[in-house]
């Protein structure tokens, strides 16, 4: 097998508040490799987006990448190495912010958000803003530039690309804001886009028919993607692999048949059997109880031991090592204590709002109270 | 305890027996306001036009449909937090929509609505229980044992009683729509309108929610519309489904005969769009194409036709299936600028290489192909559209089929032409 063409490891990054310190992101290791879609999926407060704008060094204050390696091809996005008083600091192979500006963002890595109103200037023509954009990064005339951005426009399936040109974003419809997008992170080839959550604002209808466009366009271009959503219906759809995210750690990694069909993990299959299914009536769901705790006071342990059906007392105290479970390539990597060898069979079952051990059958629906 | 919860109906109407029931009903919204625009008057958003539809007691009706189809509109008209440009509404066999303002208000601790954002509807500087009190003492009901009411009723949603004393912002999500459902259920209504009550939840919330509404139905006897453009919801809750394009309703079905027999092209492609949570599931086939058209001016009689893949062919061409789907792929191409005019032969290569129609329908594209090499556009999209698309059955009648359900017994209503042969035997 090829290089990856991105490789993340043990990426760390942190919120410094007033109330304390937020691990958004908590050690997550994950690769891209080349014309791969890879799936990043996980519900809201997980820390998929902050994990993207690590990777395009993009955090903003009080936000910080902290610690971990983000490698593109022979280039250092991140790194960090240890100074003579042990403490860390930036490596001096990490890019500076202008090589980052002029190398990187754009032309090698391009992302997509999920509004793509906040992404185009409302005050300017969206063919200009295509062009623009193609002249300064791929160094041609402006002629020039406003053919690739109308053959561009074409190429993502807006209709009449001549005459919406001269549009402004406010007349395009919410889908066709999104193709304007792509068009522009296409627009460059670059080798690798970020989506994040790039459908989730849109209609079933139009939503599937970004997804097939990317799946042409990609198909194509072999461009990689790495695709951030929390609905399990699209990364099915899309995704060659799946990372799913819980509370700023990676907790399982496979390929995305094994994922459905050889789960390892109980929250992802926790979040598989919570999800009402368009193609079958399923008569009861079953739902994760509680909630996601909050990033600034982690559950010690493995993290998802407060809602988890299978959790014992030995998945409070031991914090899961994220390995691969089956020898096989490319590896399933699950991060439970379950699949290691600290006690977990000869552990007390722990009593829980999910495992409703002790509840003496009267389960009542109230796993969300948080107390 | 429990007395306080108890029901007390003096209108009773029977499990199965229609509860409400929406004749015709149309809502159109007039664009801007003011002097100016009283003498030029702009013309009326569409929004809801001659809708009918019945909900049973005790039943959920889904109604789903992609954002700007009138959903929610149509959820207002109803319960008359709009005023209804025609048509009626008979709640419990009163029309709702000829009673005055008190009548309506009175009517009102029947008729409950839910909405999507948990977080807006509720007031921040009020406490949750207060909140729950609100609708009682609106009514003027349960004077004296509200306090009681409301712990029991948040106990009832499963939020803990001693929450009483919390604000909307000490609870997460889900929670708060928790709290949202305990307000509606206070002056114990038979109807609750639930406008997309878990789009803003995720997966795992969204599912307790939807387990707690179901329980509550069950226990109370609640009759529920539910609104929401996701159709896996949609499918678990609800008893029967109304499918909503463009402000019309185009087909309603009982929930497995409408998901697993649907009738209507537009049905058929919002399931054929939907992600399976399935890695092993076929591949979608047929997206559709373009965008909804304005509700402004909408298409005339099948609204779905500008977007339909089985748009109806003309009577007066005689054309084989492959032909005509060559003619409708070209007509599209054209009316969108999808290709570049380069010469007659390469046009003709592109679109009807395995099938290119003869007769009269042959002189139609001869004569488009001949003004797109002028680089009149415009008139070839003219000329196509007013031979092809505006000659279907499609564009001269409005539909309105019932067809002999596969699953179950209950009705199908299908608005599709497809279905004229059928009524004919």
């Amino acid at each position: 097998m090829s290089e990856p063409l991105l490789t993340v490891e043990n990426l760390q990054t942190q919120f410094f508040t007033e109330e304390g310190v937020v691990r958004a992101v908590d050690g997550i290791s994950f690769e891209v490799n080349e014309g791969e879609i890879v799936g990043l999926v996980g519900e809201s407060g997980a820390g998929k987006s902050v994990a993207t704008s690590s990777i395009m060094r993009l955090v903003e204050n009080p936000g910080e990448v902290v610690g971990g390696t983000v490698r593109y091809r022979d280039e250092v996005l991140v790194g960090f190495e240890e100074g003579p008083d042990g403490e860390r600091r930036r490596s001096p192979e990490m890019l500076s912010e202008a090589e980052m500006r002029t190398r990187i963002r754009g032309r090698e890595i391009a992302i997509i958000f999920q509004d793509p109103m906040e992404s185009l200037n409302p005050v300017f023509k969206v063919g200009d803003q295509l062009r623009e954009f193609i002249e300064i990064n791929r160094e041609v005339s402006k002629a020039e530039a406003r053919e690739i951005a109308v053959d561009m426009l074409r190429e993502v399936g807006i209709p009449e690309p001549e005459e919406r040109y001269d549009d402004y974003p406010h007349q395009f419809s919410g889908g066709m804001r999104q193709r304007v997008l792509i068009a522009m992170a296409l627009a460059c080839e670059p080798n690798l886009i970020i989506a994040d959550e790039p459908t989730t604002a849109l209609d079933v209808t139009v939503e599937g028919q970004i997804l097939d466009l990317v799946r042409d366009l990609q198909a194509k271009y072999g461009t990689s993607f790495i695709w951030v959503t929390h609905d399990m219906g699209v990364v099915a759809e899309i995704c060659d692999r799946v990372n799913v995210m819980y509370l700023g750690e990676i907790v399982e990694q496979a390929e995305v048949d094994d994922l459905f069909y050889d789960t390892k993990h109980p929250y992802t299959e926790a979040l598989l059997r919570s999800i009402p299914r368009p193609d079958q009536t399923v008569e009861e769901l079953n739902p994760i109880e509680g909630v996601m705790p909050e990033a600034i006071n982690p559950p010690p342990g493995c993290r998802f031991h407060t809602r988890c059906p299978d959790a014992r007392e030995v998945c409070r105290r031991a914090h899961p090592a994220y390995q691969d479970v089956t020898g096989d390539e490319p590896p399933h990597r699950v991060s439970c204590v379950k699949y290691e060898d600290v006690g977990y069979e000869d552990s007390d079952p722990l009593e829980t709002a999910a495992t409703g051990a002790f509840g003496g059958g009267l389960v009542e629906a109230r796993g969300e109270s948080d107390e | 305890m429990s007395r306080a919860v108890a029901r007390h109906d003096e209108e009773q109407v029977d499990y199965g027996e229609t509860i409400l029931s929406v004749e015709g009903l149309t809502k159109h919204f007039s664009q801007g306001s003011g002097l100016l625009s009283s003498i030029f008057p702009k013309p009326k958003v569409k929004a809801v036009d001659d809708v009918s539809f019945d909900i049973k007691k005790g039943e959920t009706l889904g109604l789903v449909g992609e954002s700007g189809c009138g959903k929610s509109t149509l959820a207002r008209t109803v319960l008359r937090l709009l005023e209804p440009t025609d048509g009626a509404v008979y709640f419990k066999g009163e029309n709702l929509a000829e009673l005055s303002g008190e009548a309506v208000r009175n009517h009102r601790k029947d008729m409950q609505m839910i909405f999507q954002d948990p977080q807006s509807s509720l007031d921040p500087r009020m406490k949750v229980g207060p909140i729950v009190e609100e609708p009682m003492k609106a009514h003027g009901l349960y004077e004296g044992e509200r306090e009681e009411r409301a712990r029991e009723l948040l106990e009832k949603v499963g939020l803990d009683p001693h929450h009483y004393n919390r604000y909307p912002h000490q609870f997460s999500g889900g929670q708060r729509q928790r709290v949202n459902l305990a307000r509606a259920l206070a002056v114990n209504p038979d109807f609750i309108v639930c406008d997309e009550p878990t789009s803003a939840l995720d997966a795992s919330i969204q599912a307790q929610v939807l387990n707690t509404m179901r329980d509550l139905q069950r226990e109370f006897g609640l009759t529920y519309l539910f609104i929401s453009h996701d159709l896996s919801v949609i499918r678990h809750i609800s008893d029967r489904v109304a499918v909503m394009y463009l402000g019309q309703l185009v087909e309603l079905a009982e929930t497995d005969e409408l998901f697993e027999n649907p009738q209507h092209p537009y049905t058929d492609a919002l399931l054929q769009s939907i992600p399976v949570p399935d890695p092993r599931a076929e591949g979608r086939r047929g997206v559709l194409e373009g965008d909804v058209p304005s509700p402004i001016d909408p298409p005339s009689g099948c609204r779905f036709r500008t977007r339909c893949p089985k748009l109806i062919v003309p009577a007066e061409y005689d054309l084989t299936d492959a032909e005509w789907a060559n003619v409708r792929r070209f007509v599209r191409a054209v009316d969108r600028r999808t290709f570049e005019a380069s010469t007659g032969r390469a046009i003709r290569a592109e679109f009807f290489a395995d099938a290119e129609p003869r007769g009269d329908a042959a002189a139609v594209v001869d004569e488009s192909i001949e003004a797109i090499l002028e680089d009149d556009w415009d008139r070839a999209a003219a000329l196509l559209t007013e031979s092809f698309a505006e000659n279907s059955v499609c564009a001269e009648e409005k539909p309105a089929y019932h067809v002999e359900p596969e699953y179950g017994r209950g009705e199908h209503f299908a608005a599709c032409h497809l279905h004229r042969t059928k009524r004919a035997d």
